[in-house]
């Protein structure tokens, strides 16, 4: 991180919300707010815009901010979990089972960093993995979009799938454009046509 | 035969009940189960506890197994919906603000069209979770255009005096709980816009059925006892009573019985029949249809393809599970495991094994007709 970390820590209980703060503020690498009260959370969150937002596991408003992470959300956003005096048995299998998030025993300076680091590093994981569904998904309907072109050629000018296809890709060439736009055009032009 | 320790999560809710009542009237030992209940304040939790083998099965909203399905939750290992807890039991109530504003309501559609008149352009309405059937409903009923939030049920009625949100829809007992309060008015039944919404199911990870189905069978006929229980006359006083408990809901008896007696006053009159159904016409039958339907909205909601999402939503609704360990317990079983959703606008009789079903009304406000694609 070559800039300040935000972390939103989200507790009501004054005492351990600080002494969390202190733990995250002690080496100089966040910046931490702690949010009490949980009325208009999402609101919230929105504004203060954190990197992380760290809740207890058993935090009723956890399921504010899961809804900010489906999709929708213009942020996305690390979470990490905190189970003070920790249930490790149950995070250490919901973290194999592929839960996003990491949890801290207590509230050591030591132990608290990491697991922050972690809670990224996994959610900079699932991110990729999002975007390379993403990207397959696309893929995969250009794909369909290039058949459907090499179709229309093949039937309007009566040429075999190689010839349609070459054709399609020499037009790209010529006009720079990209092989699936000039299909999708292609496409576009004959639904307009009948 | 002695099937040990089976741990069910569950969120503070009335319609807990049929997990609550399998343990506490002995349903869950008499299929030899120690029945032990474990609670989640949130549904991200009850997933995660899922999720990660801390629970064997647990009272789900049947939307969330359906979102996971299609990929739209987190990707933890996928959930599959053993059977039906239950239908009904969402109370819709608007701020003070908006109640006044409001014409004399006739109908559902109606009312839709004066809601949206009254709230003006930024409707905001809060819902327990993104993946809810009351999520759904309100989508069915006022969308587009509205802006659905999640809030937690127990903060239900602070946002509402808070003006974070304009309505809500929200499991009993928090729309009570936000009337007794006097920070908002009960308008209407969900059953005013869907007259069978199918709200929890009894949720397991996918194969664990199948790894253990003596376990399976055993729970899912002492949960089905249990709604029979809750179905029968006169026990839903007794149910109000053990839910009341303070390691259930811990709030008065009182403030659980009306909703479960059908004793809520809503501005708009409901369809004829119970606020809650846990048993009668088949409400436990994971109909696949029932999954596609869900998928289907939730496909639109999100811009999704339709068919795979559909596909993905029937196939969790595990009806030949349902077949093979019910039919012991005495479940009549219906000869479909698919239905057009939204057809009947009377009780209606359907061809079963015994001859005895009768399906709830099950139509919407709208008129809307779901004919699942066939599988």
């Amino acid at each position: 991180m070559d800039r300040q970390l935000n972390i939103l820590v989200i507790e009501s209980d004054e005492t351990r919300a600080h002494s969390v703060a202190e733990a995250l503020a002690s080496d100089g690498t966040c910046r931490v707010v702690i949010l009490a009260d949980t009325s208009g959370l999402g609101r919230r969150i929105a504004e203060m815009d954190p990197d992380v937002v760290l809740i207890d596991v058993a935090h009723a408003s956890r399921d504010v901010i899961e809804e900010m992470a489906v999709a929708t959300s213009p942020k996305e956003r690390a979470v990490a979990l905190f189970a003070p005096g920790g249930d490790t048995a149950f995070m250490r299998a919901a973290i194999e089972a592929g839960v996003s998030a990491y949890v801290a025993e207590d509230v050591r300076p030591e132990v608290l960093r990491p697991v922050i680091d972690l809670a990224i590093a996994q959610f900079a994981t699932v991110r990729r993995l999002r975007l390379e569904l993403e990207a397959t998904r696309r893929a995969l309907d250009e794909r369909k979009v290039i058949d459907r072109a090499k179709g229309i050629l093949m039937r309007a000018r009566g040429l075999p799938e190689e010839e349609a296809y070459a054709l399609l890709r020499k037009t790209a060439m010529d006009q720079k454009k990209k092989l699936a736009e000039v299909a999708a055009a292609l496409v576009t032009a004959a639904g307009l046509l009948g | 035969m002695s099937i040990g320790t089976l741990r069910v999560a569950w969120v503070p809710l009335t319609d807990a009940a049929p997990v609550i009542i399998a343990r506490e009237m002995g349903f869950a030992a008499a299929e030899g189960i120690a029945l032990e209940l474990v609670q989640a304040r949130s549904w991200a939790l009850l997933r995660d506890f899922l999720a990660a083998g801390a629970v064997e099965a647990a009272h789900m909203l049947a939307p969330m197994a359906v979102a996971r399905a299609m990929g739209l939750l987190p990707s933890l290992p996928p959930v599959e919906a053993l059977m039906v807890l239950s239908h009904g039991g969402q109370v819709i109530g608007a701020s003070a603000a908006l109640a006044r504003d409001l014409p004399r309501l006739t109908d559902a559609a109606q009312a839709a069209g004066a809601i949206r008149s009254a709230a003006g352009p930024r409707l905001r309405i809060g819902v327990p979770f993104t993946f809810s059937t009351h999520a759904l409903l309100m989508a069915r009923w006022l969308g587009p255009g509205i802006e659905i939030r999640t809030v937690p049920p127990p903060q239900m009625a602070a946002a509402l005096a808070g003006k974070e949100i304009d309505l809500f829809c929200v499991g009993e007992p928090w729309g009570t709980v936000a009337a007794e309060a006097g920070v908002g008015t009960i308008l209407a039944s969900g059953r005013s816009i869907w007259a069978a919404p199918p709200e929890k199911v009894l949720a397991a990870r996918a194969g664990w059925a199948e790894a253990r189905p003596e376990a399976a069978g055993a729970l899912m006929r002492a949960v089905w006892r249990a709604g029979r229980w809750l179905d029968g006359r006169g026990n839903r006083g007794i149910a109000a009573e053990i839910l009341s408990r303070p390691e259930y809901l811990g709030l008065p008896a009182e403030t659980l019985e009306a909703s479960l007696t059908d004793r809520t006053a809503f501005v708009l009159a409901p369809p004829p029949g119970p606020f809650f159904t846990f048993h009668d016409g088949a409400a436990s039958f994971p109909w696949r249809s029932t999954g596609a339907l869900i998928a289907a909205q939730l496909a639109r909601r999100f811009d999704l393809p339709q068919e795979p999402a559909g596909r993905a939503g029937a196939a969790i609704f595990r009806t030949d599970l349902y077949r093979k360990h019910m039919r012991a317990a005495g479940a009549d079983l219906p000869g479909a495991s698919m239905k057009v959703e939204g057809t009947l606008a009377h009780p209606t009789a359907v061809a079963s094994e015994r001859g005895t079903m009768i399906l709830a009304p099950d139509r919407f406000f709208d008129g809307w007709i779901f004919d699942p694609p066939v599988d």
